[in-house]
């Protein structure tokens, strides 16, 4: 009997809910703020769901109802990959240490 | 057109930079390498689905046009958002997460055929389940962050607002979105679909209201976790490996960080969502307030103190964000360190609004990370500092929550600034914290409070250094 895809998609699931455990224990502290405007960033992966809804359309008619929820969420997901990448650059440039001539 | 099996290939590898780019936060040093990994990952997942679609027409360029404008406006939000605003910003951009999962969800209900999950009257069970959870989970972390965001930004008391019958309500919505859920898996009903996203705003938003504004760090970490499991949701609906990794991600951290900063306020997750801390308490402090004598003093006596020491400690809290204070604090400090006195800073877990606020504030000053230390790290030095200089914190500081069974903060990890041979207190006046109680600190023994403005306090120490 073949086992259903979904059965994979749940185990790729669930161990990586296991590696996000592991891995965010180790962030350090004075880095929370930074984690989670980079995880806002990632999670706006989400914009290839949106792509693909906004491309559902066919040729005679790009904007039907459904590609237009696709397209604004191809924005909003946009306006969050960019901001939330940016400002962790941002932030992140900012930790210095002590300089050592001092 | 690339094939499904490569583009899967491709997925995998940019959830895999997505690890790495959490990986490189351990430590600031890799961090700015794990964001780059993030953005190669970014790049990566939307390439290929630009690839496994191949269909470059008019639409194309739209959907380019609209990264565009999109992108542009987050740029611009991220170079011009001041650091203090920080926690705005991030329940900003989780209710765009949210507010996305469920855009897409209705477009992926509305033409099923452009995700191969069949037909429109008869998508697929298992999609239509995964459908539903994420855009349920996506319409709640919308209407919650816009909630947060509104009491951050200000624009709303971020006093709780409680009400009789909220947790049976609630409870009933709840419910309820579990049972619209079934029908509309048995029947396909669009009106369901409407009413499941109408149901999930409505909950989002009566949720949020009633947690006041010192919780802010607990939601806005749950309302990260949120945002993962809505982005996941969707994954499963899309089978895209990209998605599904990184929803799990993000909803396992955003969890982490809401308990972590359940443990820094030793409460428990649910009292703290089902709110109302602040109110409840509020009259019983003032009840127990006392007129009890209190050290007060002015820049020139509290520079004359800090002269005088060999070890400061810095205890930065809200107040000191409020106030916008942090430079003028780096500016005192490096008076200070000009004297061969020592310097370092003690953060508390949840100072602040959100995990970490503290140390972005105080690195965007140029503070060194490696001055800066955490609760558990510090806390014995105290004893040995001569002086410990308390800026916009309070309910962090509370010698109570050590000694008093009887305080509702009885139990919280607190920093021991009161073993310091001498503590500077500033502070605009003596009024209670967020958990509505007396600080013992403000009377003892030797303690100064110093009544000002975080920010004109620190520049006119620094003048009299």
């Amino acid at each position: 009997m073949e086992i259903d895809p979904l059965i994979f998609r749940l185990s790729i699931f669930i161990l990586s809910i296991f590696v996000g455990y592991y891995v965010v224990w180790s962030v350090t502290p004075s880095l929370h703020t930074p984690l989670m405007s980079v995880t806002n960033a990632i999670s706006s992966v989400i914009i290839v769901g949106a792509i693909i809804a906004g491309l559902s359309g066919n040729s005679e008619t790009i904007f039907n109802t459904s590609s237009i929820f696709g397209f604004l969420a191809i924005a909003l997901a946009a306006i969050n990959i960019f901001g939330g990448f940016l400002v962790t650059q941002r932030m992140l440039a900012m930790y210095k240490k002590k300089k050592k001539d001092k | 057109m690339i094939s499904a099996n490569l583009s899967a290939i491709f997925y995998l590898i940019s959830g895999v930079l997505f690890i790495l780019a959490l990986r490189g936060l351990s430590s600031p040093e890799t961090s700015r390498q794990g964001n780059l990994f993030g953005i190669l990952g970014m790049v990566i997942a939307i390439t290929v689905t630009f690839l496994s679609i191949g269909n470059f027409s008019t639409g194309f360029i739209f959907v380019l046009i609209f990264i565009l404008v999109g992108g542009s406006i987050g740029a611009f939000i991220a170079y011009r958002i001041p650091m203090t605003a920080m926690p705005e910003l991030v329940a900003g951009f989780h209710s765009l997460v949210g507010l996305a999962a469920v855009f897409v969800a209705i477009s992926a209900f509305l033409n099923p055929a452009a995700f191969n999950l069949g037909i429109p009257g008869s998508i697929k069970l298992g999609s239509l389940i995964e459908m539903s959870i994420g855009a349920a989970v996506g319409a709640i972390t919308f209407s919650g962050s816009v909630i947060a965001f509104l009491k951050l930004q200000g624009l709303m008391s971020g006093s709780p607002i409680t009400f009789k019958g909220q947790h049976p309500l609630n409870a009933i919505i709840l419910i309820s979105i579990v049972v619209i859920i079934y029908l509309l898996c048995s029947t396909q009903s669009s009106n369901l679909f409407w009413i499941l996203l109408a149901f999930s705003f409505l909950i989002g938003f009566l949720l949020i209201i009633p947690i006041g504004g010192a919780d802010m760090p607990v939601v806005i970490s749950m309302l990260n976790s949120y945002s993962g499991w809505a982005a996941a949701g969707i994954g499963f609906t899309l089978e895209n490996t990209a998605l599904i990794i990184t929803g799990a991600l993000v909803g396992s951290s955003g969890a982490i960080l809401s308990y972590i900063m359940c443990k820094g306020m030793n409460r428990s997750f649910f009292n703290v969502i089902l709110g109302g801390f602040g109110a409840s308490e509020e009259t019983a402090g003032k009840a127990s307030k006392e007129q009890r004598p209190v050290k007060s003093g002015n820049a020139d006596d509290a520079a004359f103190l800090m002269k005088n020491a060999s070890s400061v400690i810095i205890v930065p809290g809200y107040g000191m964000a409020v106030a916008q204070a942090q430079h003028a604090l780096r500016e005192m400090v490096d008076t200070l360190k000009k004297n061969d006195i020592k310097v370092s800073y003690a953060i508390h877990p949840v100072a602040g609004r959100m995990p970490g606020h503290m140390n972005v504030l105080l690195a965007e000053a140029n503070v060194p990370y490696d001055e800066v230390f955490e609760l558990e790290e510090i806390n014995n030095d105290f004893a040995n500092a001569d002086v410990a200089f308390v800026i916009g914190a309070n309910d962090v500081t509370n010698p109570v929550a050590k000694t008093d069974p009887q305080s509702p903060i009885y139990g919280m990890p607190v920093l021991d600034v009161e073993k310091c041979k001498s503590v500077l207190f500033v502070k605009r006046s003596l009024s209670p914290g967020y958990a509505g109680i007396d600080n013992d600190l403000f009377y003892k023994e030797n303690t100064l409070m110093l009544f000002a403005d975080a920010k004109k306090m620190t520049e006119d120490i620094t003048k009299n250094l």
